[in-house]
């Protein structure tokens, strides 16, 4: 699954770490779902989705 | 947003240094039940069973905090010691069968020893771990 979280991230000025306190998980799985190498949960999904202010559809594009 | 957490990263730390404390205390006081037992107090069957029983006490002790600390991680945290968690009970119940059918098929000169598995899983447990964690890295 593809995603734009680091860019969002960026235009935020966030940090890995921040983010990461923002939504209650380490600055490590935010990395690993910037690079893909991990799919979120639902649940974390939505709180990153909050977090930018934009939907899910936004920040994740599924792939075949 | 509010914060979920003050920081998560400081939570975990905290978590792991409890983690780290009763695995320390738990691993003298195994130390002390196998010295103790042989050279301080070989005569003495009571203080040989206190010993035992302050092992076990500090065993649950470290039990307790294991699961306090994998369940307060977050859910990458929790795959990572599922995957790591699994890998290392399947191994250690094919190799440890098989280790103990090598013994009593004399296909080994020596006695199967349970400390042989104990160390087998920890490190299966602890390289599983390394490589899942890079793995996501």
């Amino acid at each position: 699954m593809k995603n734009v979280i680091r860019e969002m991230r960026n235009e935020k000025g966030l940090r890995q770490e921040d983010l990461g306190d923002l939504i209650g998980v380490s600055r490590q799985t935010i990395n690993a779902i910037e690079k893909g190498k991990y799919d979120p949960s639902l649940n974390t999904a939505f709180r990153l989705a909050k977090v930018m202010g934009k939907r899910i559809e936004d920040l994740f594009q599924f792939e075949d | 947003m509010k914060r979920t957490t003050s920081s998560f990263t400081k939570k975990r730390q905290a978590n792991l240094r409890r983690l780290a404390f009763w695995t320390i205390t738990w691993t003298l006081s195994q130390a002390l039940v196998t010295f103790g037992g042989a050279f301080v107090w070989p005569e003495s069957s009571t203080l040989i069973f206190l010993s035992i029983l302050l092992n076990v006490a500090l065993g649950i002790g470290v039990i307790v905090t294991n699961r306090k600390y994998i369940f307060e991680g977050d859910e990458l945290d929790k795959k990572v010691q599922l995957e790591s968690m699994s890998l290392a009970l399947g191994l250690s119940i094919v190799v440890g069968l098989a280790y103990a059918s090598m013994d009593q098929t004399n296909l080994i000169p020596f006695d199967a020893d349970i400390s042989h598995i104990v160390i087998f899983t920890s490190l299966s447990y602890l390289t599983a771990n390394v490589v899942n964690r890079k793995r996501y890295s």
